[in-house]
């Protein structure tokens, strides 16, 4: 699968409090959430946002909390795809299970410019600036995690364990 | 080639002789968590997912602690669809509001002999890593994982390398496992422990209380770490032995084997550790007491689930005893569960507080994240004993939180800026 969007770039140990902030967890809504998606870090990503940008980021994206409503906000607010030179493990693992696209690139975050247009190949991990020229490759997923992914989530690989 | 305590733990959940870092593993789990902002998603996964009957009654923790009691109104719902769910599925250990073993729920578990050494749990809270201060394998997920542990009681895992950290000396005057663990965050960042277990070793673990240890599990998250885990000593055994009657499970495997390979060892020694407060806006933007000028502050809380236990609140008592809030701070006091509540009635330190003008909630979660009970407004600043201070983590995004150990939140409340008991004068 191939995709193309403009990003949205961001520093490192962009947190959970920050992309979802706590005040808006007495829903678990999406449409609720991604109202308030990055709110405390950019008030205006809400307006500037369009389906299928792309956020780019430092390391250490998603640290704090296990809130899944995290990624469910980001993917609700129309976000493709997020690439960071590392994700903290439970955002991670939120991601992975939610359906909410993530690659692991420490070039990209160095060579990758806010406003750029970007494609990526999921199936190569090859991430291209379509701004700059400039091509990156992302970190493949282990064979497990594809496995996940590929049944749509955790949701679908354990209901096809427990036929 | 030998594990890690960590990896021996995993190990035997996966029904395997040997686990190395970076096998993908499926582990049995004992022991699964949810509060009412994880849980509530949970359950909406497990009904669509129509995956039926839970796997085990017993195995489950459900607990209201976050926005309750009830703060609003959809908070309220989510208590109830939490409520409702643990009546339907039988769930042996939901815990409601008030009840005797109620409270934070990283306090109540060791606190009901509900998590025990090398035990693998996991939970839908970042701060589930508590645990690893009893010799147990535990660590947050989010409500997807725990929504699908609740139906097959098994989770996957990727095998983690470890940090060693071999602990000596002993800790000074009003210096607690909280200076300990901010300070190490302080010493290699707020990811310098990504997807690695913290394993803590050497003879200043035998000088740590179980308080001190499992604050220090519990900002494990903090640096990123997956686990942090102590070995099983006397101290364990007698805190198990004291809540889990006639508990004699072998527990002689909990150790590190010595050729364990770990991806990086700091020794820390503690005496030298010094009372250390967080500025904002990360856990690991520390700085010794004494090194900064004088911050004036709004507000004090001193409870959570990294500081909300008897001794915390015996620390506290023991700074405010015949003392007075600043004027124009507000402190605000939450034991961590209804028996540390209790606890610290029959030992008259309730009073004490409420003589020194603080405010003493029920046992919750509500401030610590900016749910309620003690919200910041604009510009405010707070000392507290919780685990973050993130943008925005307390109330308005321009608000700050300074994280410390109990001693200087309690004698910053007198102050009414940032500072020690030292500075306090004689009563």
């Amino acid at each position: 699968m191939k995709i193309t969007g403009r990003v949205i770039k961001y520093g490192a140990n962009v947190d959970t409090d920050v992309i979802i902030p706590a005040r808006y967890l007495n829903t678990s809504v999406k449409e609720e959430l991604a109202k308030h998606c990055m709110e405390d870090l950019d008030p205006d990503f809400v307006n500037r946002v369009k389906p299928g940008d792309i956020i780019v980021a430092g390391p250490n994206f998603g640290c704090g909390s296990s809130r899944e409503h995290a990624p469910v906000a980001i993917k609700a607010s129309g976000i493709a795809c997020v690439i960071a030179p590392s994700f903290a493990r439970i955002f991670y693992r939120n991601s992975i299970n939610t359906g909410l696209a993530i690659l692991e690139c420490e070039q990209a975050y160095e060579g990758i410019e806010d406003g750029d247009e970007i494609s990526i190949d999921f199936d190569t991990g090859v991430i291209t600036d379509l701004t700059s020229n400039l091509v990156f490759r992302a970190g493949a997923f282990p064979a497990f995690i594809s496995e996940i992914m590929k049944a749509d989530g955790l949701v679908g690989y354990t209901k096809k364990k427990l036929q | 080639m030998g594990m890690t305590m960590t990896q021996k733990i995993l190990a035997a959940h996966a029904g395997a002789d040997e686990v190395r870092q970076g096998d993908l593993i499926e582990a049995g789990l004992d022991l699964l968590l949810g509060n009412d902002i994880t849980t509530p998603p949970a359950i909406d996964c497990f009904r669509e997912s129509a995956f039926g009957e839970v796997f085990d009654k017993d195995k489950i923790v459900l607990v209201p602690d976050h926005f309750a009691p009830n703060k609003d109104i959809k908070s309220a719902e989510q208590c109830r669809k939490m409520r409702e769910f643990a009546k339907e599925q039988n769930i042996t250990h939901y815990f409601e509001q008030g009840r005797e073993d109620m409270g934070v729920e990283h306090v109540i578990i060791p606190e009901n002999g509900l998590a025990k050494p090398g035990n693998c749990i996991i939970g839908a809270d970042s701060h589930t890593c508590t645990y690893g201060a009893l010799g147990a394998f535990s660590t947050g997920v989010g409500s997807t994982d725990l929504a699908c542990a609740m139906a097959t009681g098994k989770t996957w895992f990727r095998v983690p390398g470890a940090i060693r950290v071999n602990l000596t000396g002993k800790l000074g005057k009003y210096v607690s496992g909280k200076d300990v663990i901010l300070s190490l965050i302080g010493r290699i960042g707020v990811d310098g422990a990504l997807y690695q277990s913290l394993e803590f070793c050497g003879e200043g673990v035998a000088a740590l209380s179980m308080t001190d240890r499992l604050t220090i599990c519990n900002m494990a998250i903090e640096c990123g770490a997956k686990n942090g885990i102590f070995p099983v000593d006397e101290i364990t055994l007698a805190y198990v032995k004291e809540r889990v009657p006639g508990y004699d499970e072998d527990t002689s495997w909990l150790y590190p084997d010595e050729d364990a390979q770990y991806d990086r060892e700091l020794t820390i020694d503690l005496s030298s550790i010094r009372p250390v407060v967080a500025f904002p806006h990360l856990p690991s933007n520390v700085r010794e007491l004494g090194s900064f000028s004088r911050i004036d502050i709004d507000q004090v809380v001193v409870g959570s689930c990294t500081n909300g236990r008897i001794e915390d609140m015996r620390k506290a008592a023991a700074v405010l005893k015949c003392r007075r809030v600043a004027d124009g701070v507000r402190a605000i006091i939450l034991p961590g569960s209804q028996r540390v509540y209790k606890q610290a009635l029959e030992e008259g330190l309730l009073a004490i507080f409420v003589d020194a003008g603080c405010v003493v909630s029920a046992p919750t979660c509500g401030p610590c994240l900016g749910g309620y009970m003690g919200v910041l407004g604009k510009g405010e600043k707070c000392v507290s004993t919780t685990n973050r201070n993130f943008v925005g983590r307390m109330g308005h995004k321009e608000s700050e939180v300074y994280l410390a150990g109990v001693e200087v939140a309690a004698a910053s409340a007198v102050l009414g800026y940032i500072g020690s008991p030292d500075e306090l004068g004689n009563m």
